[in-house]
């Protein structure tokens, strides 16, 4: 901040401080964001060599209070982002088919249960999927849809309850049926 | 005696009461109460509507005294920075007492208003059978209920004609407040529950609406599905101010394709708000409602886009008042600037309250508005960075600004293309804003800023400071330069003890004073209250680990002053000491 006064006053007596009363740190330069009551703070650029291991900027943690949103504002718009379902935007996942020559997009929330999913792909794609059981998966079946879960695994649609699998699919894919070997049929 | 107070004598009381009837504002009763004590008597005596800005600035004894046929009650609380959580939570602020005296005093009271105050259930349980004429109910960012308390209200208020709820906490129990309404209730003209997360009885929703012929404000939460919504709108489509909680459909469901319908005939809604859950997709069926539109908030929605928000707003073109998130972007703030030219008030809130940088806002977005809203006077505003180039710009384009409230997602930003603190920008916005009454500053700010609110903002009442400034001379500028400052709050600025005690009865001019992490100590605030004992000078303690009082020279973390009437309040928590 130093930088930037025009006037040549002693600043340092009373320069603006972010920290816990009684603590005597350096002043934040203007561009880095300010640290929460942070009794270790370095100005980002002005870094001791001997501290370059940890080369990153301390990560932006929040001032108290800033910025000024109501905390019932700030409430509600955390619960939105924790919850998906109810930020509007849908829970639109890709799906692919093989041989197709383009991909779709569908919004899961839509869908009760994996029976009206599985029929709107259905008549989406044209195929013909088949029907699910446990112990064969789609057996038999043209067309078999398997899904990325979020730990970037293929998994055949249809194990797991509804809304375990809407929060865990990541992109839909629908295989041949001759390509789906290995993923609950022929076992 | 002059001649004029001769000829106003001569008038029996009654003729002064009917003229002091014509005399809605406060000031304006306020000032003829200084005239001569006839009319101070006469005024006071019919006064309906009584407004105490700081419930600990006087009794509840006092205004009775004062007041004895009052009507209408609105109190304030905690002091702004609550909101903030600066301020611990059993800092204080009870309406009970209040309930309590006015009760025991027979006031017959219909309306209370109510800001950041502590209500317990008791004490709404105590209102709704203590005033038999109570007809309105408004709570705003208020705490301490549930909706046990609610439906005492609604079960004993019989001509109950408002309950408001704006933002407060509010415990559900989730159980059926709203179907305590009795069948008899017809009176209702406005009712809030947005901020309510259970569910409501929908038959009893529908009920209600469907009897309440009279009603014209309806703001639901975000726990009443579409087709109640659907039903609701279909038996009150006289609604003018509409809450919509959740609006999340197929579009290809049926239950969609009523709604649709009914919107259309929903001529005379001329606000809209909510969608705290919302498929954009199913936004189109809100266009036929846009073209009457004069108020529109959309800043709980997160949901919609910035391509959708403009859809959407391209249609309102009556728009006077838009609250709306910053995902819109300045590009989307060019089209509000391009279609609502009848735009007075403007809040643009932060999306991303991590500050991440994610962002949409700059200084483009603001310049656009102030170049295309030429009735613009209330704005606050979120944003990821702003120029002194950009303020000048603004003050120049709209010098009727009565509300300024800028805030820099980083708190000490300098200017963004010449990297200079914004002490300029806002210097104009002052200079050219003559009827300024509420500032709120933000960015890197030097002492300069301060020499310039003190010497330009004359008619200014309230101004909010953080993370601003050099020395005591900032705080000094202000004190002796805005004549008729009323609330100054500061947080995180380097003004002490020389700026605190410089003129010290001017804080007997003001409401009240907040510092919280500046430099004043202990000793400069005790030698403050020992001056003047009508102020209450509270220190805010959370430091768990001191025992016994801090040594003079010690700093004070948060310190809350405002003058009062009625000395320390009794009902102060450990950790608040009024010096």
């Amino acid at each position: 901040m130093e930088t930037v006064y025009e006037n040549g006053l002693n600043l340092k007596a009373t320069e603006l401080r972010l920290g816990l009363p009684g603590t005597d740190n350096e002043s934040q330069t203007q561009t880095s964001s300010p640290c929460v009551k942070n009794n270790n703070k370095r100005s980002s650029s002005e870094m001791d060599t001997e501290k370059q291991e940890s080369v990153s900027p301390p990560p932006k943690t929040q001032v108290v209070g800033w910025p000024p949103v109501r905390s019932y504002r700030k409430n509600v718009l955390q619960q939105q982002q924790n919850n998906p379902e109810s930020d509007g935007s849908g829970m639109f996942v890709k799906v692919s088919m093989d041989g197709a020559p383009y991909l779709r997009k569908i919004d899961l929330k839509f869908y009760k249960n994996y029976f009206d999913l599985l029929k709107a792909l259905e008549n989406m794609f044209k195929c013909n999927i088949g029907v699910y059981s446990e112990r064969e998966g789609y057996n038999g079946s043209e067309f078999v849809p398997t899904y990325e879960d979020k730990d970037g695994d293929w998994m055949l649609v249809g194990d797991v309850p509804w809304d375990m699998f809407t929060t865990s699919c990541k992109r839909l894919r629908i295989m041949k049926g001759s390509e789906a070997k290995g993923l609950g049929c022929n076992l | 005696m002059c001649l004029f107070q001769c000829i106003m004598n001569y008038f029996p009381e009654e003729v002064l009461e009917h003229v002091f009837d014509f005399l809605t504002s406060l000031r304006d009763r306020n000032a003829v109460s200084l005239v001569c004590k006839s009319w101070y008597n006469v005024e006071r005596c019919s006064r309906k509507k009584v407004f105490i800005g700081n419930c600990y600035a006087v009794n509840p004894e006092l205004v009775i005294a004062r007041f004895p046929r009052f009507q209408s009650l609105t109190l304030k609380g905690k002091p702004h920075f609550a909101d903030f959580n600066l301020v611990p939570h059993d800092w204080g602020g009870y309406v009970q007492p209040w309930i309590e005296a006015l009760a025991k005093n027979g006031i017959s009271l219909e309306e209370l208003r109510l800001k950041r105050m502590v209500v317990s259930d008791e004490s709404l349980e105590l209102l709704s059978k203590s005033f038999p004429n109570f007809k309105s109910l408004t709570l705003v960012s208020c705490e301490g209920f549930s909706t046990d308390g609610l439906a005492a209200i609604a079960s004993n208020c019989r001509y109950l004609r408002e309950l408001d709820l704006q933002e407060n906490e509010v415990d559900d129990h989730k159980g059926h407040w709203l179907s305590c309404f009795p069948d008899s209730c017809t009176s209702l003209v406005s009712l809030n529950f947005a901020c309510l997360k259970g569910e409501v009885n929908a038959a009893a929703l529908e009920r209600l609406i469907a009897r309440c012929r009279n009603l014209k404000s309806l703001r639901l939460n975000h726990a009443v599905p579409l087709e109640t919504l659907q039903k609701i709108l279909v038996q009150a489509p006289q609604l003018n101010d509409l809450g919509i909680g959740s609006f999340v459909s197929d579009p290809y469901t049926e239950s969609y394709f009523k709604l649709k319908a009914v919107l259309q005939k929903c001529k005379s809604v001329k606000s809209l708000s909510g969608f705290l859950d919302v498929n954009p997709r199913c936004l189109p069926s809100i266009y036929p409602i846009c073209t009457n539109l004069t108020s529109l908030n959309l800043s709980y929605a997160p949901g919609i886009q910035s391509n959708d928000l403009i859809k959407l707003i391209i249609r309102c073109k009556k728009l006077e008042r838009l609250w709306i998130l910053d995902t819109i972007g300045d590009k989307g703030l060019e089209v509000v600037a391009a279609t609502c030219k009848e735009l007075q008030e403007l809040r643009v809130f932060p999306s991303d309250l991590h500050g991440v940088g994610n962002a949409a806002v700059t200084e483009e977005g603001l310049v656009a508005i102030s170049a295309g809203c030429p009735k613009l006077n209330s704005i606050l505003y979120f944003c990821q960075q702003m120029t002194n180039a950009a303020l000048i710009t603004v003050a120049k384009n709209c010098p009727n600004f009565i509300r300024f409230r800028l805030c820099t997602l980083n708190p000490v930003i300098p200017d963004a293309v010449t990297n200079q603190p914004l002490d300029d920008g806002f210097g104009a916005i002052v200079q050219s804003c003559k009827g300024l009454k509420r500032l709120s500053v933000s960015g890197l700010l030097t002492d300069q800023v301060f020499l310039y609110i003190g010497m330009y903002a004359e008619q200014l009442e309230m101004l909010s400071i953080g993370f601003a400034g050099d020395s005591d001379k900032g705080m000094l500028y202000v004190l002796n330069g805005c004549k008729k400052l009323k609330k100054l709050e500061i947080r995180d600025s380097p003004f002490g003890n020389m700026a605190l005690l410089s003129d010290v009865g001017k804080y007997e001019t003001m409401r009240s004073l907040w510092m919280s992490s500046c430099e004043v100590t202990y000793g400069a605030c005790k030698t403050l209250a020992e001056k003047m004992p009508r102020l209450n000078v509270e220190i805010i303690n959370e430091n768990e680990e001191m025992e016994g009082r801090p040594k003079d020279k010690h700093r004070v973390e948060k310190m809350y002053l405002y003058r009062t009437l009625v000395g320390a309040r009794k009902d102060a928590p450990p950790f608040v000491w009024t010096l």
